[in-house]
């Protein structure tokens, strides 16, 4: 017997045959006639005018035609309110039932009818059936509350069935459980400020319990819930962890998922210190992987998640490259997605093998999949500087290939990556300008036009190829518009001579001839600027543009920090909050990391507390330096960061003294003798002529206090740096470089305020670092900051902050926060400032410790240019603390054994070998710990050069 | 949580519609008009779901382009869809859903379907039509999966249906505590004259092989398929060659390891069959469940450590002006001389402007199938350590195309009979302490499959 028959049925008096069938007496056909009619409400069509008579075939024995009946009834019983009525009879029996799959059926059923008549009706067997003796009726009665609230919440508030459902959580069966938590989790997303679910150790402990015993979908639910429980320290946050991570076994993805939702939430709370944090890293990192070998939609959903996780824990999937390899045959959008994990991962470390498979995406048929490949290239070049150049060069061999769409892509990441690198890959742009008739969308044309403009000196017919674009100007895109005519004010600009003519079409095309006023504007404000002042034009024109950043497409960090609340869910598949795609009050309950709060024992507190602040103050501070994150939640900077005791060097005392003493009473000419004498104490060793010291003047010369500060001391300074642009900072630039005098590493800042605002509150944090550098007193800047105004303050850093490895090993990252806002940014410290004044070996030491140390540590290099005599060479590295142990001549080379130590006890042991007449000298470095070596090398280089 | 869950033929027509939640149909997805409503849904009824109905035809069924993700929003309406051969199941929902366990019901909901009526097609489910309706009831309540494992399904949930009255009181209560309880996947009271239980190690072995013969990237997704008889609620303890289980044993008993000269397997990852105990996999890594009855998946696992590549394929293309070109592609076996290979397919990809394939092979047949644009190359069996070759003058009809052919990997299907990731199955041990059968009378098969998975190289 097929039932397919019922869907044929297409005659016109139907209905009204139905209708005799459904009264007819032969059970068999009536059931018969209920399977026509449900066919028929499936495909559309409506069979409401048989209300009353298929509700007349509810009393009946036959489970399978009741349950055909109840359907109909869900389906129907809106619109037919009164009528529906009838059936509550029949409910309510049926609650009664001894047989627990007909009162579950009944119970269930009964919620899924809308009806706002039969709500009332259903609170008594509701009751009944949430302490049903049978588990499996308790289960769907836990359901039918979420039901019941849906249509109508105050009912159930009143009847007091959240309560009974509270208690369905200590139910012994664990799939009552699971279905409570997830009545109650809807219930409460409803209301937000309820604390229905309560949450507390006890009632978590029930829930990890459940989580063990029930259904893969139950774990499911308990695993969301357990997302939203904030625990109370990171004690009890890593012991709920250990509980969780079983589930990163299990086979079903979505467990798999919110397991790691809730691990990547509560990790938060822990110490990066702690060893488990570090399990925890390593044990995520498996099971996301495994995700990429389930089916292809849960592959999609997984990698949207990986994007997001990738990008809050770079260190997780860091070493997993090669799974987001695309696959030939994998779907288009899984292809898309991994591609974008793939740029997200590159790194120096494995650049070449991510370029290598771009270039083979680049080939082939998928045109979104291949220019996205395109664009990717361009994204390695602006991220990873070491491989810009073999990126270029791969770009242009895939214009090479002529295919029109990877000619225009490739043509717009060029352009990115000029604005990256400027003046340095010019020499492509003849190969782009042979391919200038091939562009046809406005995007590659616009970069076409833009790269001209910039580049016009250097590009003989620049004119005439502007020229060429300029005929059919009306017929272009805005952007292409837009670029034209800045291409050729530029051009005009660079070169005024020849081009006068053609200036003058763009702009009165641009503002006679167009009726977009964007383009009007401006086209009018640079032909004022032109005839009234071609030097401002030129100011205006041609000022130095901020180079471009790789963080462009990043996700906003608080919408990360969102976005990793809702793993698995719909949320993290669109990368957008719930509030952009639910409708109403529902699941827009906004949902942040925990922040970290450390348990009161703490391993790391007794070093790194204040000296002598307040113990009170203890976990507003240590946590908010661990991580940036933490920074976030945490912005009262107020007291001081860190706190060596500050006694190690009067100097650095004076620098506090004189910043924090105020700098307005330095200039009112009263010499606050002590923090000036201070910092003119004699350097330790001697002082290269030219480094004499303006040792009168030090006080004088206000604004110049951080670079007499480097004068002062021996070690090499380097220039300032732009270390934070103001566009990055609405409008807080930031320049610095470090020093070291007199065994105090200070940091000296220069603060440039180029937004329209006032400046106020200023602080600083650094994230650990690999040497523990950590700011010694806090940032003060003595008044606001009016607009256009610059201040330099000179930092004091101390060395006992906490230790985590960076990469590269000199990587500090730093958070500056004013009244606007709080910004990012990192910097690569120069490790000789961390080289300290005891650096000196004993001959016989050096000689046993060079032994002892393995040859496979040992690392050499070789620096060029260096045309200084031994002599020269060993007092230029004595003044930063490098110090020569012994001198030797061999063959006519001369040999210097060189000893230096890092502030955190590493020795290096150097030997140094110096031909006369040869400016390159070889550099062997051994070190026990091999990794600083590079960054020693580097140190010397800078020395030696400068 | 799901609001609809709605099946359609290749057409797009409704086959099966089940709304759970009234939102989905509301005010938004009416307001997206459709005017392209199919032909049969001309009345009112139901306005607003089946806008939501008609929403996913349109705008994915009826699409011009290629599905480009799984997940849709029309109308702030969210559609989840997976396709199995040209039936497309499509789950609805207004709010900010688990993505994932939608994805993973849909795949639950597929093999159920499949357990009570084999194929998934558009006949089956037709002639299943109630039954449909009524897992769905089940296994779906409010928008929460329930309980979906077929086992205990299929004792309420028959196709006669008219079980009810039947049923003892002592049934009932035993149907709906395994439906919730902890075993939620295994009947009390199963026997069998003989116990016995079949192991079935499949693995597919992927490659990505450079043309110079570099392994970009080789990994195996392996399985353990279980199929047990076995009487009463048997314990059972499965253990392989895991080399941290091995390390840690071998601390003890050192000589025993090596002299049993086997070699451990370095997993990856893996994951369980909801019946194998997570935690005590977590704490002591020991494998113990108590398995449903009949055939079921116990885990899968992923190495990508000392993978033994049964083939290794070796290219060699030229192109001879524009119009010819020159393939040459030597397969080598890399296993034991004894064993034997079957089912061996190299697929050599062709340019779109072929006009003419000449090939000669040393061993098997080859064609050139120009609808498949591919020389495909099959060998029915193939010993370890030996080598073949094929090779094939392409000629090209000369076009003025400017694209290059983008040159697609070479593929390779074939079936060994071992375990590429070596992995190796030292004990399934069957504990019922409370019926008189041990362990010794459990009767055991175990047998290692090696299949393809995708085995490419690039030329």
């Amino acid at each position: 017997m097929t039932d397919s028959k019922y869907f044929t049925t297409t005659k016109k008096g139907e209905i009204f045959e139905l209708k005799a069938e459904l009264n007819s007496d032969k059970k068999e056909k009536k059931k018969e006639a209920v399977k026509k009619v449900i066919a028929s409400m499936t495909v559309g069509k409506d069979v409401s005018a048989l209300f009353p008579d298929v509700v007349n075939c509810m009393q009946t024995d036959n489970l399978e035609l009741k349950k055909l009946v109840y359907l109909y009834l869900m389906n129907y019983a809106k619109s037919q309110p009164d009528m529906a009525i009838m059936a509550v009879n029949t409910f309510v029996k049926d609650c009664e039932d001894p047989n627990p799959l007909i009162r579950a059926l009944a119970v269930r059923t009964m919620g899924c009818i809308r009806v706002d008549k039969i709500t009332e009706y259903l609170c008594e067997p509701l009751r009944k059936c949430l302490k049903d003796e049978d588990p499996y009726v308790r289960k769907t009665a836990a359901v039918c509350v979420a039901k019941l609230h849906d249509i109508n919440a105050q009912l159930v508030e009143d009847q007091g069935f959240l309560d009974t459902l509270k208690d369905l959580i200590s139910d012994s069966n664990p799939m009552v459980v699971a279905n409570a938590v997830a009545a109650l989790s809807e219930i409460a997303e409803s209301h937000p400020s309820s604390n229905l679910l309560d949450l507390n150790p006890q009632s978590i402990n029930k829930l990890l319990t459940a989580l063990n015993e029930c259904t893969e979908w139950g774990q499911i639910f308990i695993l969301d819930c357990l997302a939203n429980y904030t625990p109370k320290d990171d004690r009890e946050a890593q012991s709920i962890c250990e509980r969780v991570t079983p589930r990163l076994s299990h086979a079903n993805s979505a467990v798999v998922l919110s397991a790691v939702k809730v691990l990547m939430k509560f990790m938060e709370m822990l110490s990066k210190d702690l060893d488990y944090y570090g399990t925890l890293l390593k044990k995520l990192a498996p099971p996301l992987v495994t995700l990429l070998s389930a089916e292809p939609e849960l592959q999609y959903v997984a990698l949207r998640n990986i994007n997001l996780i990738v990008q809050k824990r770079p260190e997780i999937l860091k070493h997993e490259m090669k799974v987001f390899f695309v696959k030939y045959n994998d779907p288009i959008y899984v292809k898309l997605e991994k591609l974008d994990i793939m740029i997200r991962l590159a790194s120096q470390a494995n650049i070449a093998q991510v370029l290598a498979e771009l270039k083979e995406y680049a080939t082939e048929v998928d045109v979104d999949f291949v220019r996205k490949a395109v664009r990717a290239i361009g994204r390695c070049a602006i991220k990873v500087e070491q491989s810009a150049e073999r990126c270029v060069s791969t770009l242009l061999d895939l214009i090479q290939t002529k295919v029109n769409y990877v000619v225009q892509e490739a043509i717009v990441v060029i352009k990115d990556i000029f604005r990256k690198y400027p003046n340095k890959y010019e020499s492509v742009i003849a190969t782009l300008c042979e391919n200038l008739d091939s562009l046809d969308e406005p995007e590659a044309r616009a970069a076409m036009i833009w790269i001209v403009g910039e580049y016009a000196e250097r590009i003989d017919n620049a004119d005439e190829l502007l020229e060429s674009f300029l005929e059919g100007f009306h017929d272009e895109s805005t952007q292409v518009q837009l670029q034209l005519l800045t291409g050729i004010v530029k051009l005009f600009l660079k070169k005024p001579t020849e081009t006068q003519e053609l200036v003058q079409q763009v702009l009165s095309l641009a503002t006679q001839d167009s009726d977009n006023p964007d383009l009007r504007d401006r086209g009018y404000i640079y032909w004022r600027l032109l005839s009234t002042d071609p030097v401002a034009a030129k100011e205006v024109v041609l000022a130095e543009k901020p180079l471009i950043s790789e963080e462009t497409d990043l996700i906003e960090p608080t919408l990360l920090d969102e976005l990793i609340c809702y793993i698995g869910t719909l949320a993290s598949v669109y990368h957008k909050p719930p509030s952009a795609f639910v409708e109403g009050g529902r699941g827009v309950v906004h949902k942040s990391l925990p922040p970290r709060t450390a348990s009161s024992e703490s391993a790391e507190s007794p070093e790194t507390a204040p000296a002598g602040a307040p113990p009170g103050e203890q976990p507003d501070v240590i946590p908010a330096q661990g991580d940036l994150l933490g920074d976030l939640l945490n912005l009262d900077l107020g007291p001081p960061v860190s706190g060596p005791p500050l006694t190690t060097s009067s100097v650095q005392m004076g620098a506090v003294d004189l910043l924090g003493g105020g700098l307005d009473s330095l200039m009112g000419d009263e010499p606050e003798g002590i923090g000036g004498t201070n910092f003119v104490a004699p350097p330790t060793a001697a002082v290269p002529a030219s480094l004499g010291a303006p040792i009168g003047s030090g006080l004088s010369d206000l604004f110049d206090l951080t670079s007499g500060v480097g004068t002062l001391s021996g070690s090499y300074v380097a220039p300032k740096a732009v270390w934070l642009p103001a566009m990055k900072a609405k409008g807080l630039e930031i320049s610095g470089t470090f020093t070291r005098q007199v065994g105090s590493i200070s940091m000296d800042l220069q603060l440039t305020n180029k937004a329209l605002q006032v400046m106020t509150d200023f602080a600083i944090q650094f994230n650990r670092n690999s040497f523990g550098l950590a700011p010694a007193a806090p940032l003060q800047v003595h008044a606001p900051l009016s607009p256009n105004q610059t201040v330099e303050i000179s930092l004091p850093l101390s060395t006992v902050g906490s230790v985590m490895k960076m990469e590269p090993l000199n990587n500090l990252q730093v958070a500056v926060k004013n009244n606007i806002d709080v910004f990012y940014f990192s910097t690569l410290y120069p490790l000789h400032i961390l080289f300290v004044e005891d650096g000196k070996m004993d001959r016989q030491m050096f000689l046993a410790t060079w032994k002892d140390i393995p040859n496979e540590n040992e690392a050499q290099f070789q620096i060029r240019d260096c045309p200084l005599n031994a002599e020269a060479v060993s007092s230029k590295l004595q003044s930063s603390n490098i110090f020569t142990v012994a001198k030797r001549n061999v063959e006519g080379q001369d040999m210097l054994y060189q000893s230096l130590k890092l502030t955190n006890g590493i020795w290096v042991l150097a030997e140094l070998r110096i031909q006369p007449g040869n400016p390159s000298c070889m550099l062997s470095l051994k070190c026990r710990a091999p990794e600083v070596s590079q960054h020693v090398y580097q140190a010397y280089e800078t020395i030696l050069k400068n | 949580m799901i609001g609809g869950l709605f099946i359609y033929n290749h057409k797009g027509e409704v086959l099966i519609s089940r709304v759970y939640r009234d939102d989905i149909g509301s005010q938004a997805a009416d307001s997206a008009v459709f005017s392209s409503s199919g032909p049969f849904l001309g009345e009112r009824l139901g306005g607003s779901v089946r806008n939501a109905v008609d929403a996913f035809r349109v705008n994915v069924i009826h699409a011009r382009q290629q599905v480009r993700s799984p997940v849709t929003n029309i109308a702030r309406t969210s559609f989840f869809h997976v396709k199995r051969s040209n039936i497309w199941l499509a789950a609805v929902t207004k709010q900010n859903v688990n993505a994932a366990m939608v994805f993973e019901f849909l795949y639950k909901m597929c093999d159920v379907m499949a357990a009570y009526f084999g194929k998934i097609s558009e006949e089956n489910i037709k002639n299943n039509f109630v039954l449909i309706y009524e897992l769905l009831d089940e296994i779906l309540d409010f928008g929460y999966p329930q309980n979906s494992e077929t086992g205990a399904l299929k004792t309420f949930i028959t196709q006669q249906g008219i079980k009810s009255q039947h049923q003892t009181k002592e049934e009932q209560s035993q149907i709906t505590s395994q439906v919730t309880g902890q075993i939620g996947w295994r009947r009390e009271g199963i026997k069998y004259r003989r116990n016995e239980l079949f192991l079935d190690v499949l693995e597919s072995v992927n490659l990505l092989m450079s043309p110079q013969g570099q392994v970009l990237s080789a990994h195996v997704s392996g399985r353990v398929v279980m199929k047990s008889y076995l009487s009463g609620m048997p314990e059972c303890k499965f253990g392989m060659n895991d080399k941290i289980v091995i390390e840690k044993q071998g601390k003890g008993t050192a000589d025993e390891t090596s002299k049993s000269g086997k070699q451990s397997i370095a997993i990856d990852d893996c994951t369980f069959h909801q019946c194998v105990r997570l935690s005590k996999f977590d704490s002591e890594r020991s494998i113990s469940f108590i398995p449903p009855d009949g055939e079921f998946e116990l885990m899968r696992y992923r190495t990508t450590k000392d993978i033994i590549l049964p083939f290794r394929v070796i290219p060699l293309v030229r192109e001879v002006g524009r119009t010819k070109l020159e393939v040459k592609v030597v397969i080598k076996s890399n296993f034991k001389p004894s064993l034997l290979a079957q089912k061996i397919e190299v697929r050599i990809p062709t340019p779109l402007n072929t006009s003419g394939v000449q090939v000669i092979c040393m061993k098997g047949k080859a064609k050139y199938k120009a609808s498949e644009n591919a020389i495909v190359w099959k060998i029915k069996r193939m010993a370890g350590m030996k080598e073949s070759q094929i090779s094939a003058e392409i000629e090209l009809l000369p076009t003025n195309d400017k694209k290059k052919w983008a040159r697609p990997p070479i593929s390779m299907n074939f079936e060994v009979p071992f375990a590429p990731s070596g992995l190796k199955v030292r004990y399934l041990k069957v504990f019922e302490p409370k019926l008189n059968y041990s362990d010794h009378d459990v009767i055991k098969w175990v047998r290692y499959i090696g299949r393809s998975g995708i085995y490419e190289t690039r030329c």
